[in-house]
């Protein structure tokens, strides 16, 4: 194991155990997607044809939401005692850190996601209607979306005062694209109207595109004052 | 200044005309100084005089706004930061795992792998490395001391210490300086900034007084003699 994904791997472990004892994440994260579920299913009328094709959408906007609760939190731990500076000043490459960041954040949001899906299926009376097995990669590739901006963008705000404000303010945004391809992507498979293989062509080339610009980026963000 | 002394041997660390601004506040005002090799200098002066901003700029922590740092000969600091340990005021440290669990993934960003070495460090420190009790659970003198272990871990050759002896007891404090000057003995070239001078009186070889961003006198003992402006 090279240096580098050597850093890597002992930061994802760090980061792992520490939610372990803490909890806070993902304690945060359930509870808010949970309130999503439950409050819009007494919104709509769950049996409805047309929550099949809301029900794209409702997972997709609980899941980024209840997302950026995890995102601050994985930083605000570096903050506390400014670890953040034992890093900086050691010879670890930026990226590394990155990668740790974004792994144990797409861990946390996958760990979300397995626990809450089942419950959406029983609440919205979802059954697949198009090739159920695209819904895996539009999962996969959706929320490394989520999570490799999230990861950056949260960075970004670390240092500015309202951090829980600005994050969703530049995540969002940016966002915008990958969301429309998660939400059209399974709807498209809920339905079973068209297929979803330009979405999650789009989905690809878009996590593609972004993990690069974040990587390259990161250095500068990570050591600025 | 009062009895201004250069190093005799090779700086160690040099820095010139370092300015350092915070939007229009400026931290440091053109400090230009030279420390030596194997010395344990002790940076004294009132609350924002500049101390931590010129450490944190040493440490690379802070860019300089102007002017030049050079550690062990090199402009790039990041090159050289395994030369370099740095204890903050605050820990540096996650409070919820153990102080071994701590070291033992920092010593991974420095690519150390022998567990050995973090129990060494912590040992030095006169703490017990199969402590099991979470850093946020240790009394302040425990986590000040589990602190520098930490800034030890690399076996750097320049030790940036801030406040190290901040809410520890005397006797804690005493035996931290023993260490200090153990490894200023070891060739080590120290520089501690403290507002607690005379645990350091008769163990430092300089004195450097800051105020207002600026070196104002470096002297041999802690008995600063320059003339105070009269007030009105």
């Amino acid at each position: 194991m090279s240096l580098s994904s050597g850093i890597t791997a002992a930061t994802l472990a760090k980061d792992i155990r520490l939610e372990w004892r803490s909890k806070d994440a993902i304690n945060s994260m359930l509870f808010f997607a949970l309130l999503v579920v439950v409050i819009f299913s007494f919104s709509f009328d769950p049996l409805a044809e047309d929550s099949r094709r809301i029900a794209g959408g409702l997972v997709w906007v609980a899941f980024l939401f209840a997302a950026v609760v995890a995102l601050n939190q994985t930083w605000a731990r570096e903050l506390r005692n400014q670890v953040l500076d034992a890093y900086r000043v050691s010879p670890a490459p930026a990226n590394s850190l990155f990668w740790a960041k974004a792994l144990g954040n797409f861990t946390f949001v996958g760990v979300l996601e397995g626990l809450m899906t089942p419950l959406f299926i029983v609440f919205y009376n979802l059954r697949a209607r198009g090739p159920a097995w695209q819904l895996i990669p539009i999962a996969v590739l959706g929320t490394w979306a989520l999570v490799v901006n999230g990861t950056f963008f949260a960075a970004v705000s670390l240092r500015t005062r309202s951090r829980e404000v600005m994050l969703p303010m530049l995540l969002f945004p940016v966002s915008i694209p990958a969301l429309l391809a998660m939400v059209n992507g399974t709807t498209a498979i809920l339905t079973g109207d068209d297929p979803a293989k330009f979405w999650i062509v789009l989905l690809a080339t878009y996590d593609v595109v972004f993990t690069i610009g974040c990587l390259a980026l990161f250095e500068t963000v990570l050591h600025a004052e | 200044m009062s009895d201004p002394s250069s190093p005799q041997a090779s700086p160690i660390v040099a820095v010139s005309n370092l300015i350092k601004q915070f939007g229009r506040f400026a931290a440091l005002r053109g400090v230009t100084a030279e420390f030596a090799a194997g010395r344990l200098y002790a940076i004294l002066g009132d609350n924002g005089a500049g101390k931590t901003t010129l450490l944190r700029t040493l440490a690379g922590l802070a860019r300089p706004t102007r002017g030049s740092v050079l550690l062990l000969g090199s402009a790039d600091v990041r090159a050289v930061c395994r030369q370099v340990g740095y204890m903050a005021h605050p820990s540096l440290l996650y409070d919820e795992m153990s102080g071994m669990e701590n070291l033992r993934y920092f010593a991974r960003l420095y690519g150390i792998e022998d567990d050995r070495r973090c129990a060494s460090v912590i040992r030095a420190v006169r703490l017990d490395p199969t402590l099991e009790r979470p850093v946020g659970q240790y009394s302040q003198g425990m986590r000040q001391r589990m602190s520098l272990a930490r800034a030890l871990l690399n076996d750097p050759k320049i030790l940036l210490l801030d406040e190290p002896f901040s809410n520890v007891d005397l006797r804690s404090a005493r035996e931290m300086v023993s260490l200090l000057v153990e490894m200023r003995d070891a060739g080590k070239t120290l520089l501690v900034v403290t507002h607690q001078a005379s645990l350091l009186d008769g163990s430092a070889d300089e004195f450097v007084w800051m105020e207002a961003g600026q070196i104002v006198a470096r002297t041999r003992d802690l008995q600063r003699q320059q003339p105070r402006p009269e007030g009105p």
